[in-house]
């Protein structure tokens, strides 16, 4: 190995490993609020990169059809409840905005020409049609159980990300796919070349990541989250309301999930069972960060991320059972440092 | 007795299915019996242990690679060749194998607590996976074909009708066994764990032994599947040993009942039966790409989830008649006129010194919750630990126990000193408590909650367990829980559900527990609390013949009334700090009390 190889395995190590950092922070995010693993993170992951793909490549897909019939179940439940709850007008009024944001999404999925539209309005597009499905899939899913056991809410989440699979797999079809770059140009810094998808994921996610810093340090908003993190009980006696958390928090993630989606799109073929892998690595991230810290499981990820371009190099069969196998460390790491016996509720 | 008729008929029709069915429904059933098995490892792992392992497919993986591997190599290295060619042989080496992998897994992650262990068991089940892929030796993602058949007593179980009778033989074995280990007192101590661990330690049982083995167990049952899928399938590739594989056992288990031996079968049931049926119908529906059963079954589980998160199980023995869902009587009548006494400890001496607490400090940060304290109980003598709320009596009550460990100063218990001790090793020197916040385990009987106490007064382990030859000293355990009960005025309730009974008699349903573990210390937190005026009178008078018989207690209460005409001493405890100490008379009177509990006269 030179310091050529080195370089460019290092590029491929950190643009990955920034990835899995944005995805292992909006694991913790979602963890800490909720008490959910988000495991079908990386579906939005792969949701966000196939659609991309799918306009530019001009495959038909259905996606828009998805997000109508979540919202239309989303609809459904919230009239039940309007009914057996006594009438609201802003109630009302929000049903009747959510349903005509899904007619205006289907409509502009077969009005516009997909494939001739710029990137950034094909990226938009992505957005708009992916990220609501965060808040409206807690509210189906997870806002009846919101105070189950903590093994309920896995095995939901689990189920979740099966079903998605297959979805998947009924959108997008079998095949996998990759997008053009953002932009064609690359730096060059002394003889190496920086391909300039990776400046773009670098660049959005430390984007990503300053601003959510930000908004949890400065709004109010922000704050009312960590208050439900630190102690949902406090939280909503201080007029906080769980289930607005719960859908916040799911549209933070899925945004999250479907922006990395399409920034690595460009760089790797991905394939409607790719996200599984791709969240795994953000948990091994998370997991390193204890689940509780985000700057630790940031840098967690970018070692994974390294590790798993390194071990490309010199082991690549292997490159799976070393980065799954680095985790055993870190959790007992952690079993040492809980040495007493806890009793489970 | 019922229940049984329906289990022979049951045998019977199983014995007969391969003779009348034909093969395509033969080979679904060997499914449905192999999956079973390793859903029967996950019912006690995660329905009883309360432990969730997406790994077990892993498991599965090792019992069927093992023996493909030794069987069907062309050339296995010299130092294997001894171990080639016989089915039987690989079985028994791969069981070895499986429980040493297991091992070294249980002993890395089975500490882990909450969300750690589903993430651990993902980590080794994906990287094992992705093991078996990769490993030259193994065929790579192309696998080993050419598996010779099972040769049983002569006979070659070469056709699925003939493996079928192997496959079922060992589940209903396996879930017989399971059965058995569970109405136990190694069984005990397992359901114990889930949300009972704290409660169990210091009853005595060694909580990560039992999580140890049940994980041992689960991953034996599930190595023993793979090892009849490898021959009955002849051939083994890495695609059935993944993680989706590894969901789906979670799922069988969740949708049959995880809590239910029975669960298992019916969970591996619905899903095999339900595959089958989508795989036809559904590629009608959205065409034929592949997989999108997945999306029916992840429905289905969010949906149990929500409705009935204890799987269909349960549901189906709501509606079954009475008679089927009665419960053996879990004490053996017949044997209870010759059941021998459990030994009992030799106890001390009245008078002896039992518990010594020598200026025990306890700082948490800047706050000091215990100062220097100073107290002693002897044999024979009731002690109070009385004080206004906050005065550190908990905390103290901690110290005593060796749930906590003193910042200084040192408790000695019988003239060991308590330092470093778990509250497990404490228990076994004749230290016996009950909890302010009463912790018992709702679904079992009172009977077996009281037979936990006694978890130190047997030894039989789990595989005597296993194949009940320990039921004259289970008996005896039982018998003395019984007794215990029956002192303590709970006989009529033995076999009603714990958590059914109402909270005062759930205190005293904890000393019975700590009576049956024979202890020469008794430590009671806040025994009255929520006892009607009969049944403090009658907790007073059980207290009283336990001081006669030599038996050291001391108690921490509210109830003044209860204390005052009960114990010999009292210690009074303000601010972390002891205000006064004497005879219940002396403490009515004492100034600092007064002042303490009613404020100052001025």
């Amino acid at each position: 190995m030179n310091l050529q190889i080195a370089i460019l395995l290092g590029q491929d190590g950190i643009t990955n490993g920034a990835i899995y950092a944005l995805l292992a922070l909006s694991i913790i995010l979602v963890f800490t609020v909720t008490r959910i693993l988000l495991i079908p993170l990386g579906e939005f992951v792969t949701f966000g990169a196939l659609t991309m793909y799918a306009f530019q490549s001009g495959h038909e897909t259905s996606i828009v059809w998805l997000l109508a019939a979540m919202i239309a179940l989303d609809a459904a439940l919230d009239l039940k409840q309007l009914f057996s709850n006594g009438m609201d007008a802003r109630k009302a009024q929000w049903i009747g905005i959510k349903l005509g944001y899904a007619a205006l999404m289907v409509t502009l999925m077969h009005t516009l020409s997909l494939q001739e539209i710029p990137m950034l309005a094909q990226a938009l597009l992505t957005l708009m049609l992916l990220v609501p499905l965060g808040p409206v899939m807690y509210r189906v899913f997870f806002q009846p159980i919101a105070s189950a056991q903590p093994l309920v809410l896995l095995i939901v989440s689990i189920a979740l990300h099966v079903t998605m699979v297959g979805i998947g797999l009924l959108m997008f079809g079998p095949e996998g796919g990759r997008t053009a770059p953002f932009s064609d140009t690359a730096l060059r810094l002394g003889s190496v070349m920086l391909k300039s998808q990776t400046l773009w994921v670098i660049l959005v996610s430390v984007v990503l990541i300053v601003s959510l810093f930000l908004a949890f340090e400065r709004t109010l908003y922000g704050k009312a989250l960590r208050a439900t993190a630190v102690n949902r009980m406090g939280a909503r006696l201080m007029g906080i309301s769980p289930d607005f958390a719960g859908k916040a928090t799911f549209a933070l993630a899925a945004f999250i999930g479907v922006a990395s989606g399409i920034l690595i799109a460009p760089i790797t073929t991905l394939y409607y069972d790719s996200g599984f892998i791709i969240s795994l690595k953000g948990f091994v991230g998370a997991i390193i960060g204890g689940l509780i810290s985000y700057p630790l499981a940031a840098i967690g990820a970018v070692a994974v991320g390294l590790i798993e371009a390194f071990s490309m190099f010199w082991a690549s069969n292997y490159k799976e059972i070393i980065v799954f196998t680095l985790i055993i460390p870190f959790l007992l790491w952690r079993s040492i440092n809980s040495n007493h016996v806890e009793d489970e509720e | 007795m019922k229940s049984r008729h329906v289990l022979t008929g049951f045998v019977v029709l199983l014995a007969l299915a391969p003779l009348v069915l034909p093969t395509f429904q033969v080979t679904l059933l060997n499914y449905i019996g192999l999956y079973a098995l390793v859903v029967l490892g996950l019912v006690l792992l995660t329905g009883v242990g309360g432990m969730t392992s997406f790994g077990q497919a892993a498991f599965v993986g090792l019992g069927s690679y093992t023996s493909a591997y030794l069987t069907a190599t062309q050339q296995l290295p010299a130092w294997l060749e001894w171990a080639a060619g016989s089915p039987w042989l690989s079985l028994l080496i791969g069981i070895l194998l499986t429980a040493t992998v297991a091992l070294l897994l249980g002993a890395l992650t089975l500490r882990l607590s909450g969300h750690y262990l589903p993430l651990g068991t993902i980590a080794w089940g994906i990287s094992l996976y992705y093991l078996f892929g990769t490993v030259k030796t193994l065929g790579g993602h192309s696998g080993i074909s050419g598996l010779p058949p099972i040769e049983l007593f002569g006979l070659e179980l070469d056709k699925g009708e003939k493996m079928f009778y192997l496959i079922w033989a060992i589940l209903l074995l396996a879930m017989l066994v399971t059965q058995n280990l569970l109405n136990s007192r190694e069984g005990r101590a397992i359901r114990a764990l889930k949300g009972g661990q704290l409660m169990a330690e210091s009853m005595g049982v060694n909580t990560f032994r039992s999580k140890m083995v049940v994980f041992l167990i689960s991953a034996l049952f599930a190595a023993i599947s793979g090892w009849l899928y490898a021959h009955n399938q002849r051939f083994v590739n890495p695609t059935p040993f993944g993680l989706s594989m590894g969901i789906d056992y979670l799922f069988m288990a969740l949708i049959g009942g995880v809590a239910n031996v029975w669960g298992a079968l019916l969970g591996a049931g619905i899903l095999t039966m339900a595959k089958q049926w989508l795989q036809d119908l559904l590629p009608w529906l959205l065409g034929d790409a592949g997989k999108y059963e997945h999306i029916v079954f992840g429905l289905l589980i969010i949906l149990i989830m929500h409705r009935t998160p204890g799987g269909l199980w349960p549901m189906l023995m709501k509606l079954a008649p009475a008679k089927l869902r009665q419960r053996k009587q879990l004490l053996p009548e017949a044997g209870a006129v010759g059941t021998p006494d459990l030994p009992r400890r030799d106890l001390p001496e009245k008078g002896e010194l039992i518990l010594q607490a020598k200026d025990v400090t306890r700082q948490f940060g800047g706050l000091v919750a215990n100062k220097e304290m100073n107290l002693e109980v002897h044999a024979g003598e009731i002690l109070a630990l009385i004080g206004p709320n906050g005065a550190g009596k908990s905390t103290m009550f901690n110290q005593l126990s060796a749930v906590d460990t003193p910042t200084s100063g040192e408790v000695l218990f019988r003239g060991q000193s308590l330092k470093g001790k778990s509250s497990r090793e404490v228990a076994t020197l004749g230290m016996s408590r009950t909890f302010q916040h009463v912790k018992l385990l709702p679904t079992m009987t009172v009977l077996e909650n009281v037979a936990i106490g006694a978890h130190l007064r047997g030894n039989k382990g789990v595989i005597s367990s296993a194949l009940h030859l320990e039921r004259l000293e289970e008996t005896s355990l039982l018998q003395e829980a019984k007794r215990q009960l029956e002192r303590v005025g709970l006989g009529d309730y033995l076999y009603e559900e714990a958590g059914s009974l109402a909270l005062g008699q759930q205190r005293i349903l904890e000393i019975a527990r700590a009576l049956c573990a024979d202890p020469c210390l008794l430590l009671l937190d806040e025994p009255a609390a929520g006892l009607r005026h009969k049944e403090k009178q009658a907790l007073a008078d059980l207290l009283s013949k336990l001081r006669s018989e030599g038996m050291a207690i001391l108690l921490v209460e509210h109830d003044m009334d209860f204390v005052m005409g009960l114990v010999d001493r009292i210690v009074v405890m303000e601010f972390g700090e002891k205000i006064a100490e004497g005879l219940p008379e002396e403490i009515q009177t004492n100034p600092a009390v007064l002042e303490a509990y009613l404020g100052g006269a001025d």
